[in-house]
């Protein structure tokens, strides 16, 4: 274990030395692969900021089921009890049909209803789901519509599917196009690697001859694929980090003309932490496929 | 120790470079391999290495047949062997000490015993102290001092040095040739490949003489 935990020291050692000796290069390196990452990491970014500003703009969606005229105290007390066995809801308000014709009268209908010989409203549950999620509220529709005096179910949220549809869309160009760019800093990795096997190809071969294993010769160059991608990742977050403290003067001020107050937020630690992975996964992964098949070419 | 049972070696070419080799080599044994210029003492070399596999035959080192030793197998034997091919193959931007403690850290030794090994290993080919220095300011026989270390630096019970004193002059020969005999006083079978026997002569090696791929002396 501490012969294997010196290799890697010795490789980690070796890997930055080889970053350290070629300054120009690592930092132009570090900005390619920087510049291609930031692109996605902004736009997820930005979709964040645009979900919670719509969230802050309409408030929670919420889910209304009405009961049918001749439910009893004991079917509303039935649903209730369902309703709050329902793991998938924050809340759940009951809203009395007396209640609700008192609320109408309030807001200057009394002479409407004061002809009329009965109370036309029915019982109703005004429910919140926990997550604004379109599938979710599908379900529920479908679940509350099904049970035993639940008349009509209605959500007011057809903005949330709209929202919901419109972010999907950007998300899945800003994923497309971290496809591209991962699979371009992919090749940059595997250049870069490539490289330097040619460049090490005399140290290469006395390893071999000294008895190194295949694992010992590559352990520094996933180390050096590794770094490469943990710079370009550093780089990435600096870059959106740095855009979005630019944005944000702008964008607040926009939003002040429309009377909201929003700020642009920069990358939460746990996008900041997978950007990171992400970059050294694709260094990695990089170095893996150069390895194999510069290593095999030079045995 | 080591066998070769009718080895030969042909390349894809046609040119046969060894044809059906047969000798035996014991512990403690010095031997000294010589022949014309290609006449395969190189390629003889490098069988025991696995850098080169026999076309037809066997070579058995230790009692084990490595000429099918599966590729991942090769490593492990070449760690159990002094290796000094044609070249001191140093790496010229590392240091000496660096350059000497790679068969150790290939190995998996410790940082500490493997500088203990280290300068023990310079010490013994004349180097003591000198061990931050880099190749590049070290003479001709120097280096080759550096490369015997290297491969020393394992205590190996088996060393194969190809050419090791080429493109040195007659004092640099004549120190690097008395350093080997001085293996086989330690119980290492050491097999040279020299163009120049008449160096080793002083303490009467076995010789095996080779001749376009046929071994013409030595066999027993």
């Amino acid at each position: 274990m501490r012969a294997w935990s010196y290799q890697h020291r010795k490789a980690i050692a070796h890997a930055m030395q080889r970053l350290l000796r070629q300054p120009l290069g690592t930092l132009l390196s570090a900005l390619v692969v920087g510049i291609a990452l930031a692109l996605p990491a902004g736009g997820f970014v930005l979709v964040d900021n645009a979900a919670s500003l719509a969230r802050g703009v309409t408030g929670s969606p919420e889910i209304s089921l009405y009961l049918s005229l001749d439910a009893t105290e004991a079917d509303v007390a039935d649903i209730e009890s369902r309703l709050r066995a329902q793991d998938a809801l924050a809340g759940v308000q009951f809203v009395p049909r007396d209640a609700a014709l008192k609320q109408l009268a309030d807001n200057g209908l009394a002479d409407v209803l004061d002809g009329l010989e009965r109370n036309p409203l029915p019982h109703a549950f005004i429910v919140t789901p926990r997550q604004e999620d379109p599938a979710l509220f599908e379900r529920l529709h479908t679940t509350f519509a099904a049970w035993p005096k639940v008349d009509h179910v209605q959500l007011d949220a057809a903005w949330v599917q709209r929202l919901h549809t419109l972010l999907s869309l950007v998300e899945l160009g800003v994923s497309l196009l971290a496809v591209l760019l991962g699979a371009a800093l992919v090749i940059i990795t595997f250049n870069t690697i490539r490289l330097q096997i040619l460049t090490q190809r005399a140290e290469i071969d006395v390893t071999r001859l000294l008895g190194a294993t295949d694992a010992f010769i590559r352990r520094p160059f996933y180390w050096l694929g590794c770094l490469q991608g943990l710079l370009g990742g550093l780089v990435a977050w600096s870059v959106v980090t740095l855009s979005i403290a630019l944005m944000r003067p702008s964008v607040e001020a926009l939003a002040e003309a429309y009377g909201a107050v929003f700020s642009l937020n920069g990358p939460t630690p746990p996008q900041v932490l997978a950007l990171l992975v992400v970059a050294i996964a694709l260094g990695w992964l990089g170095t893996a496929l150069s390895v194999r098949r510069h290593l095999r070419e030079s045995q | 120790m080591i066998v070769f049972e009718q080895v030969s070696k042909r390349y894809p070419g046609g040119h046969e470079a060894l044809s059906e080799v047969s000798f035996e080599l014991r512990h403690g044994e010095l031997v000294v391999l010589s022949g014309h210029s290609g006449a395969g003492k190189s390629t003889l070399l490098k069988m025991i290495p696995v850098l080169e596999r026999p076309s037809a035959g066997r070579v058995l080192i230790n009692n084990q047949d490595v000429s099918h030793l599966q590729r991942s197998a090769i490593p492990y034997l070449r760690r159990s062997l002094g290796l000094m091919l044609q070249d001191n193959r140093l790496l010229y931007d590392r240091n000496v000490f660096d350059n000497v403690v790679l068969p150790l850290v290939i190995a998996g030794m410790s940082p500490k015993d493997a500088a203990r090994r280290v300068h023990a290993a310079l010490e013994r080919v004349g180097l003591g102290g000198r061990d931050q220095e880099m190749p590049i300011g070290l003479s001709g026989g120097e280096q080759q001092r550096v490369a015997i270390a290297r491969a020393i630096v394992k205590r190996p019970s088996i060393l194969i040095a190809d050419e090791p004193t080429a493109h040195l002059d007659a004092a640099y020969a004549h120190e690097i040739a008395e350093l080997f005999q001085s293996f086989k006083s330690v119980g290492v079978t050491v097999i040279v490949c020299t163009h120049d026997p008449a160096l080793f002569a002083e303490t009467r090696p076995r010789r095996l003489v080779l001749r376009q791929g046929r071994l013409i002396e030595g066999a027993e």
